[in-house]
């Protein structure tokens, strides 16, 4: 058969390696952008107790414990998740058969039982990844889960999620035709009375239909052998072409909690949720107000001029930075918010969004400018993230406990307003007065420190 | 109890008599202030009096640990409250801090040591726990009894710091039936007064974060909101007055319950 000589020719192998090499190759240089931009983020320390964070990873990304927190989406993710480790196996065969020009080249060494077996699990899978995403689809779209539809999710988040859904389900349905047509063509070969010239499709001495696609083989069962092996040829094409695009697609989405929720989650900050960072220079400014340590000798002189808290991304850590590339949008930590909940601006997951988008605005500034690079006169806070948004926060860590991959978005709203307080002054009136109270009478509210301890003289005198 | 025998000694009367308590009571500034708080250093005093515990306070020389002045972005006031308050700390060579705050607890026992500040701080809920453990608080069920009680969970206890036993323990032996709110626990919902919210209102939206806790706290149907905290306190209490519960529902602190049913 002349289509089927074509299409295991060379060319095929040819033009099956360039587009392996060009996705690398795209792939690798959003690696070293994605990269570079997080490095935009402060100094932070984040590896000591490597066992502790090992575990952590192994419980939490590998093992979505977060997740289960929901019970019933939390095992729907777990199929899609289950099903995109384990059908990576059968890809590796699809580009071990692109590469060498082989058919289903793992096939003999487990035999046809086996890999039938095998096949049908994958199949499996790949259906319970399908009807996950139909699920999805619908509860994004149709059932409007709240959480879903507030004020960040609009435009491109939304589409985004779409698209990963929608990419995911043609890919399977690829992969299920893939299999089905392969499965007639099989039977067309191994056929001793009406055997036709597909050896390429034979495998075992007898034909193996799977699990799931040979639901689809009366779907397929009329059309000429020619027209199966060109079907065959353009889903196998479509399914690992597609795999391919969504690799590339994936870093430019927030899918790409993906690869990140294995770091993000082994970085995850280890101190009681409780404490704040310190701020070591205000400890020595304060030594220094008290008298208790002398001002270095060439105070004034030093060449950084230092600010307080975080105005731009570049103010926070490196960490914070890839929190918000890790973020799934998926606004877990919105829903439990205590601000959000009652009708506050204040979104945690629409903050960590923030971080990322202007990561990626300044970013790309800098490729597009490249040795002439120059800062834009945008903000983190300001262009981004209002005054309204950051003083609404109650510090009540929902959030941080809520993120299925250790996201923190608290850290980030502290700082912010460590530069609201300390470089604009522009804390509300209520807080001024709190903060003079504080530093006059070592008490939030008004009352003289002599008065401290009135409480002890009044138990002393009531009679109760 | 006669009030005459009623000990509240200072670290200054202990120092001079070259003595050293065991433990510090942290007071707090609502404690030392807030009418409704008074009430709960009342408590404390008579439950550390009852067990015969030998503590002190720091009186006037306590000052604002500066938690609302760090949540609310001034790292400044912050450290100058830290650096006297450690400096006092250390003159009188503490070592074990109980203070019925969540958020002095979190700044003293998180936030104070990179500051200098070294001490084994513990909240009401764990010292209470304790001295019953070790048979110094013994008290039945009393008005409590068959009651039921829920227990709202301070955010600076449970999330920031992983407190959710001891307060529970501590209610459980009042003989009272402990029901749980939906949200509870690491799921708890905030009161609404953490990070500085205490002291200012609350940005435009449409509702109080304590009313809708509050909400939650009547749908569970109790006797008693049981708090640890001060600004949980006012929040609560507030929220049953609004929904006009306040008869039917009382909120009180751990401490409260058991000086109620020791009838101290």
């Amino acid at each position: 058969m002349k289509q089927l000589e074509f299409f295991t020719s060379l060319f095929q192998i040819m033009f099956f390696v360039t587009a392996l090499l060009v996705t690398a190759g795209i792939i690798f240089g959003r690696y070293k952008y994605i990269r570079r931009n997080i490095e935009l983020g402060k100094e932070w320390k984040g590896t000591h107790n490597p066992a502790e964070r090992l575990r952590l990873m192994i419980l939490i990304a590998f093992g979505q414990k977060k997740m289960f927190a929901r019970p019933f989406v939390g095992l729907m993710h777990f199929v899609i998740y289950a099903g995109f480790l384990l059908i990576n196996i059968e890809i590796l065969e699809i580009v071990v058969d692109g590469i060498t020009g082989h058919h289903r080249i793992f096939a003999p060494l487990f035999g046809a039982t086996i890999y039938q077996i095998l096949i049908g699990f994958f199949e499996l899978l790949a259906f319970g990844v399908l009807a996950t995403c139909v699920i999805f689809l619908i509860r994004r779209n149709v059932v409007k889960i709240e959480r879903f539809d507030k004020p960040e999710m609009k435009g491109w988040a939304h589409l985004d999620a779409n698209l990963i859904l929608i990419f995911e389900i043609v890919l399977m349905f690829f992969l299920f035709t893939m299999n089905a047509t392969d499965s007639i063509l099989q039977m067309r070969a191994t056929d001793l009375v009406n055997n036709i010239d597909a050896e390429h499709y034979k495998v075992f001495d007898t034909p193996v239909r799977f699990l799931v696609s040979q639901a689809l083989i009366p779907l397929y069962d009329g059309l000429t052998t020619t027209q199966l092996v060109l079907l065959e040829r353009a889903a196998w094409w479509f399914h690992i072409i597609g795999i391919m695009g969504f690799a590339i697609y994936v870093t430019y989405s927030k899918h790409l909690h993906i690869f990140l929720a294995f770091p993000n989650v082994y970085f995850t900050r280890l101190q009681p949720n409780g404490e704040m960072n310190n701020m070591p220079s205000i400890t020595k400014e304060v030594k220094i107000t008290m008298g208790m340590e002398e001002p270095a000798a060439d105070a004034g002189m030093e060449d950084e001029i230092l600010s307080f808290g975080a105005k731009d991304i570049t103010d926070l850590t490196w960490k914070n930075i890839l929190d918000a590339y890790t973020c799934t949008q998926c606004g877990r930590c919105t829903d439990v918010c205590p601000a959000n909940m009652t009708g506050k601006k204040l979104s945690p997951r629409k903050i960590v969004m923030n971080v990322r988008q202007r990561a990626d605005e300044i970013g790309q500034r800098m490729d597009e400018m490249g040795e002439y690079y120059k800062p834009d006169d945008k903000m983190l806070y300001g262009d981004y993230v209002t005054k309204e948004e950051l003083m609404a926060c109650t510090s009540c860590n929902a959030c941080v406990d809520a993120c299925p991959v250790n996201i923190n978005p608290l850290e980030p709203i502290l700082e912010m307003r460590r530069y609201v307080a300390m470089e604009e002054a522009d804390v509300p009136d209520a807080w001024k007065a709190m903060l003079t109270n504080v530093g006059n009478n070592g008490a939030p509210w008004a009352f003289a420190p002599t008065e401290r301890f009135k409480w002890a003289e009044e138990m002393k005198n009531s009679n109760q | 109890m006669s009030e005459e025998t009623l000990k509240i000694p200072t670290m200054a009367e202990l120092s001079a008599e070259g003595k050293s308590p065991e433990i510090l009571f942290w007071v707090g500034c609502a404690g030392s202030y807030d009418d409704r708080y008074k009430a709960v250093t009342r408590a404390m005093i008579r439950i550390l009096n009852k067990a015969n515990i030998n503590f002190a306070v720091l009186g006037t020389e306590e000052s604002c640990t500066g938690d609302p002045a760090r949540r609310a972005g001034d790292e400044f006031t912050f450290q100058m409250q830290a650096a006297m308050n450690i400096e006092v700390l250390n003159n009188y060579n503490i070592k074990n801090i109980v203070t019925a705050c969540p958020h002095c607890f979190n700044t003293l026992k998180n936030e104070y040591p990179e500051l200098g500040g070294n001490y084994d701080v513990i909240h009401h809920s764990q010292y209470l726990q304790k001295l019953i453990n070790e048979g110094k608080v013994k008290f039945g069920g009393g008005e409590f009894k068959g009651k039921r009680i829920t227990y709202h969970d301070s955010c600076y206890l449970g999330r920031a710091n992983d407190i959710y036993e001891a307060p529970r323990e501590v209610l459980e032996k009042l003989d009272a039936e402990l029901v749980e709110m939906k949200r509870c626990k690491s799921k708890g919902l905030c009161c609404g007064a953490g990070g500085a919210q205490m002291f200012k209102d609350a940005e435009k939206g449409h509702k109080e974060v304590n009313i809708e806790r509050a909400e939650e706290a009547v749908a569970a149907r109790p006797d008693y909101v049981a708090v640890g905290c001060p600004f949980c306190m006012t929040m609560m209490g507030d929220g049953i007055k609004h929904f006009n519960k306040e008869k039917e529902i009382k909120v009180l602190d751990l401490s409260e319950f058991i000086v109620g049913a020791q009838d101290l």
